[in-house]
């Protein structure tokens, strides 16, 4: 019963417009548990959480860091899982996930590669430290940019779509040979402010801010990855009825 | 059938010899400039060990192997016997392993012949140089397989060089960071067995995994023609 509907969901999915029907409510949610999230977390982490009784204040910018350092890694796996999915059961929405993870990914990377630099100056005293977790997201931030590039270079939309999700495919794959080897290589990183199996070694008044802005930034990719799917789909699906009345209905014309 | 593609693929690597001998040439051409450019790094010294000689050697190994990837599948794409053989073959799979196969034959393998003179130009320690094939060995097998995806993904491209850069080189990664510290490790006497393994297990990944992605990847690109 259970395995029926869930297959029923699945062959939906490839849909275009069941989905852009489906998230309508989504984005809403998404848009206002990450303003939520985010105002919440910053406030509680910048301004009440006590200060590190070694970093000082500084310690502080790890709200940042470590949420983005988290997405950026968990948006390629995303867009690797697309590829696989794409690729196997051929659905076209997947190639839409992928175009609207990718931009975001390199922002975020980007950003936890900054933000990093700014910590580590006063904590290590130096802007760049060739640290194997930092190596490994500066790799990361490459193997964005070779899917970017990519997909620049070929014009035709579904061999795009084809070569870009084997690309980000084969780079998933990689990503944890990449870590082990980088981190085999030179270590000097904080170790994990999270971890499945471990309790966190902060105090709670320290790490629950840091969940509330973990939760607030994935909520906000899933707000952005929506928004920009949507408004891909209804560029792609522009010649359908559908989308037509839906951005009418909307006012846009 | 395999055979005859083997033979085939052979045949192609004895005629067209610039394949082989270019990128060699080019290994050995940018060795000698990076000697030249920074001549204290470099000890020719017989009882020193040069520092940097072990990720010079690995960086380089990569940016050629990287050159030559760029006309694995160029000419028989361009001249349809790459469409001919992935329709006419039984199996596939078997022939882009051998092609990745003599594609490593040409440059991987030997490579692995030329350590000791690439040791000498860069002042690798003596004891070193075994360790130092060793690795090239083991770890040029990863560069021609994980190289043969990009390569197939590009080969349609007018200029496909760059892209196929960016695609490969981070793939490449830790065949350089374990290649190197076998070399290092060897250097100072130490065990090599953890690098061993290492590289070991990253070509049979890559094996297991690369044949698949580049026939995916060449029947993107025969689309696309």
């Amino acid at each position: 019963m259970l395995g029926a509907s869930l297959k029923r969901l699945w062959h939906k999915l490839g849909s275009p417009r069941w989905f852009f029907s489906l998230t309508t409510p989504w984005v809403t949610f998404f848009g206002w548990s990450a303003a939520l999230l985010l105002l919440w977390g910053a406030i509680w982490g910048l301004a009440y959480a006590p200060a590190d009784y070694q970093q000082g204040n500084s310690f502080r910018i790890m709200y940042v860091h470590v949420p983005a350092a988290m997405l950026a890694q968990s948006l390629y796996i995303g867009m690797g899982v697309a590829g696989f999915i794409g690729l196997v059961w051929r659905m076209k929405l997947t190639d839409v996930a992928i175009s609207a993870c990718l931009p975001l990914g390199m922002v975020v990377t980007a950003l936890a590669l900054f933000s990093g630099s700014v910590w580590g100056r006063p904590t290590w005293g130096s802007w760049w430290e060739w640290d194997g977790r930092t190596v490994s997201t500066l790799v990361l931030f490459f193997l964005y940019v070779g899917v970017f590039a990519l997909r620049e270079a070929i014009a035709e939309a579904e061999l795009r779509a084809r070569a870009s999700a084997l690309i980000a495919m084969v780079g998933t794959v990689n990503i944890p040979i990449i870590k082990y080897s980088v981190e085999w290589w030179n270590t000097l990183h904080q170790p994990a402010s999270f971890s499945l199996t471990q309790k966190p070694t902060m105090p709670s008044e320290m790490w629950l801010p840091l969940l509330v802005m973990v939760l607030g930034f994935y909520c906000f990719a899933g707000f952005i990855v929506l928004l920009r799917m949507r408004s891909e789909i209804l560029q792609r699906e522009s010649n359908a009825r559908w989308a037509r009345d839906w951005i009418v209905r909307r006012g846009f014309s | 059938m395999i055979r005859a593609a083997l033979v085939r693929e052979w045949q192609v690597l004895l005629r067209g010899r610039g394949t082989v001998i270019n990128p060699i040439a080019f290994l050995l051409l940018t060795t000698t400039l990076f000697v030249i450019a920074a001549p204290d790094a470099m000890t020719t010294a017989a009882d020193q060990s040069s520092a940097v000689a072990p990720g010079v050697l690995w960086s380089l190994v990569l940016l050629t192997q990287l050159l030559a990837l760029d006309s694995m599948y160029r000419r028989d794409f361009d001249s349809g016997v790459l469409e001919q053989t992935l329709v006419g073959a039984q199996v596939p799979f078997v022939a882009v392993l051998i092609r990745i196969f003599m594609q490593w034959l040409s440059t991987g393998f030997i490579m692995v012949g030329l350590v000791p003179l690439l040791g000498l130009m860069l002042g690798l320690s003596s004891q070193a140089l075994p360790a130092t094939a060793l690795a090239l060995l083991l770890g040029t097998p990863a560069l021609s397989l994980l190289g043969s995806i990009g390569a197939s993904v590009t080969v349609g491209f007018n200029r496909g060089g760059v892209i196929l850069a960016l695609l490969v080189l981070p793939l490449f990664l830790p065949t350089l960071v374990f290649g190197a510290d076998m070399v290092i490790s060897a250097q100072a006497g130490r065990s090599v067995m953890p690098q061993v393994y290492a590289l070991s297990l990253i070509s049979l990944v890559a094996l297991a995994l690369a044949p698949f992605a580049t026939l995916a990847g060449l029947k993107i690109s025969l689309e696309m023609q």
